[in-house]
């Protein structure tokens, strides 16, 4: 299907993954394709100091909303933003948006919100749902992009809003819980994008995350993004008894590729997800340069 | 510091570093190499990838030390920690009646501390090694940190915890709500009742009879933290500095590094694992094929992955970093970890 009508599918992406497998340069990629079909594309962070900002060669950013990157596309009307949502930033623009400003400041006050999580765990997760709700009710850009936490967590942050739905009975948390259930459990609006490495332990996670995702929150899963895919290459077979760095370099490489294969075959008969794969990159480090060719990888193999 | 001194002449030993580059493994591979020189060793893990878990035995180990045996000289044990169960045992330590420690541990708001607040987990980690260090069963701990937001949450996770129980709110929720207190009281009950359509009553109610039961034994945690957080801050404690090849872990290992040094500490080692292998350079007049293409992309690789190793060296010295790379497979037995260790303690063994 055509990049832009893979956006239009419903606005919300929830990118979530295991630490380290590059679920931030994923969320970045999204933006970029989403950019390049000339949408408007916004990524919100929730974990802070994630080096997403470099990778559009742009200064961190906080809680407001920057550019990253704009005139994108072949009519130049393509804009990546960004803003990190912060738990406490959240909690004070809702109880003064809900006319509790005489007590915001009070609670958002360093550490409060420690007490206050901990007498209804999730309540911090929900805030910073709850702003994202918010934005796709708004329709704050075509596609709003969600860096979520690291696997673990991201199950439990996604289940807050059912948990909430248990233990608050009445009041503005339910409300706000019920309405971001509806959010995660539309697949209209929401979907959730899975990332891994082609290497065991990620593969595994992600096949645990998917399956607790699914029965414990309900959301739509999207395809599943493999991250770092070493390119397929063919000429590297040897003579036997063949050493030296062309050797030894060609023997890693298949060592390498056939372990990755396993993986991504093990990924499939486990998963009946569509998988989209990345490219390795031969640098380590990624900007607009980089960034670029992995939107245009992601757009390609999304049109196949 | 070599390792092998590392190993043979420290009693604390916390790898730190983002999800992902091999703290497990690499807090398995110290314990392992401390009991083959003949020392007591205890590795702490905290959620171990399955197979490793596996490969040490691991599936049947509990909070609780487990003997694991092996050709070494030493002793080999490990414990995975069950952080509710730390703190669990924390309170039946503190309490002074065992009525009032089931009160607490009975309590919702207890049950969601000890289970879901953030910096609970690296708080118990860094108890669980206090308490394992300080039974003299021991020569060498080691422990592995949680993949956390940030890997200076374990170092500050003492001080965050006597803070929250330190804070105004739990002073307002506990105020006398009879006697001469009562009109300075006023305001902070209507706050607290405002708090209460926000979150529920019973959410508070909860909270309130927690701080209540609470009371009396918060200078025995507060000292307890305190002495948790000396070990944490002690010389004798080494930290080993765990990363990958990409910029995001670095800046973190960087960003504890600065910290550690700023506290004035050395950081013994650091070690980066999953680097791309080099295999030298391809003979010369050598016709361009897909050989010639491969080695130059995968020197391309090892290049551009040195490269984002530079940020680092500004903090501690090159000599520290210790270069691990990429293996063919995944780290899954002793055979594996057996090799990632020949690599950690190259040039002396």
């Amino acid at each position: 299907m055509p990049i832009g009508q893979f956006f239009a599918a419903c606005r919300l992406v929830i990118v979530a993954g295991k630490g380290g497998v590059g679920k931030t340069t994923v969320t970045a990629t999204l933006a970029r394709a989403a950019g390049d079909a000339g949408l408007n594309a916004l990524i919100c962070e929730v974990e802070g100091k994630s080096g997403l900002a470099s990778m559009f060669n742009a200064p961190a950013f906080g809680y407001d909303e920057v550019t990253l990157a704009s005139g994108l596309g072949p009519g130049a009307t393509g804009v990546v933003r960004a803003r990190a949502l912060t738990p406490d930033r959240a909690l004070v623009e809702y109880l003064n948006e809900h006319g509790m400003r005489r007590i915001s400041n009070r609670l958002s006050r360093s550490g409060v919100l420690d007490v206050v999580a901990a007498a209804a765990p999730g309540i911090d997760d929900i805030l910073v749902l709850g702003k994202v709700k918010q934005l796709e009710r708004l329709a704050a850009a075509d596609v709003v992009l969600l860096d979520a936490p690291a696997a673990g967590h991201a199950i439990t942050f996604l289940r807050a809003a059912r948990s909430l739905l248990d233990t608050v009975r009445v009041g503005p948390i339910r409300d706000q819980a019920r309405e971001v259930l509806e959010l995660l459990t539309d697949a209209t609006r929401s979907q959730v994008m899975l990332v891994t490495l082609a290497e065991e332990t990620p593969v595994n996670e992600l096949i645990d995350t998917a399956y607790a995702l699914e029965d414990n929150v309900g959301v739509k899963l999207g395809p599943v993004v493999v991250n770092s895919v070493l390119p397929e290459v063919e000429g590297l077979e040897l003579v036997e008894g063949a050493s030296g760095p062309l050797a030894d370099a060609a023997g890693f490489r298949q060592g390498r590729m056939a372990l990755q294969r396993e993986q991504l075959a093990r990924l499939a008969d486990s998963l009946p997800l569509p998988q989209i794969h990345l490219p390795q990159l031969f640098t380590a480090a990624i900007g607009p340069e980089e960034l670029g060719t992995l939107a245009n990888a992601f757009a390609e193999r999304v049109h196949a | 510091m070599t390792f092998a001194n590392l190993v043979t002449e420290r009693s604390v030993i916390i790898t730190v570093g983002s999800g992902g580059v091999g703290k497990t493994t690499t807090a398995a591979v110290l314990a392992l190499a401390a009991a083959d020189c003949g020392r007591r060793a205890c590795v702490v893990t905290i959620d171990p990838a399955r197979r490793l878990a596996d490969a040490l035995g691991l599936a049947r180990i509990g909070n609780e030390p487990a003997r694991i045996d092996g050709p070494w000289s030493g002793e080999l044990w490990a414990v995975m920690l069950d952080a509710k169960k730390t703190f669990d045992a924390l309170v039946d330590a503190q309490a002074p009646t065992p009525e009032q420690a089931e009160r607490i541990k009975a309590n919702r708001f207890y049950r969601n501390v000890s289970g879901a607040l953030s910096g609970t987990q690296e708080y118990m980690a860094a108890e669980k090694l206090y308490e394992l260090h300080t039974s003299g069963q021991f020569d060498v701990v080691v422990v592995d940190t949680p993949p956390s937001r940030a890997a200076l949450d374990f170092l500050d996770a003492p001080a965050r915890l006597t803070r929250f129980l330190d804070h105004r709110l739990y002073r307002l929720l506990t105020m006398p709500t009879r006697g001469p207190l009562r009109a300075v009281n006023a305001a902070a009950q209507g706050f607290v009742r405002t708090l209460a359509k926000v979150i529920g009553a019973e959410a508070i109610d909860d909270a309130i009879t927690f701080f209540k039961a609470f009371e009396g034994m918060d200078r025995g945690f507060r000292e307890r933290a305190d002495a948790v957080a000396q070990l944490l801050t002690d010389q004798s404690t080494a930290y080993v500095l765990v990363a990958s090849p990409r910029r995001d872990t670095i800046e973190e290992a960087r960003f504890v590094a600065e910290r550690l040094r700023d506290s004035g500490r050395n950081v013994p080692a650091v070690i980066i694992n999953r680097m791309t292998p080099r295999f030298g350079a391809a003979p010369d007049e050598v016709v361009p094929s897909p050989l010639t293409r491969n080695l130059t992309e995968l020197t391309t690789l090892a290049d551009t992955e040195e490269a984002q190793l530079a940020p680092l060296f500004d903090v501690v010295g090159e000599t520290v970093v210790v270069r691990v790379p990429l293996l063919a497979d995944d780290v899954h037995d002793l055979g594996s970890l057996d090799r990632v260790r020949s690599f950690i303690f190259a040039g002396v063994r």
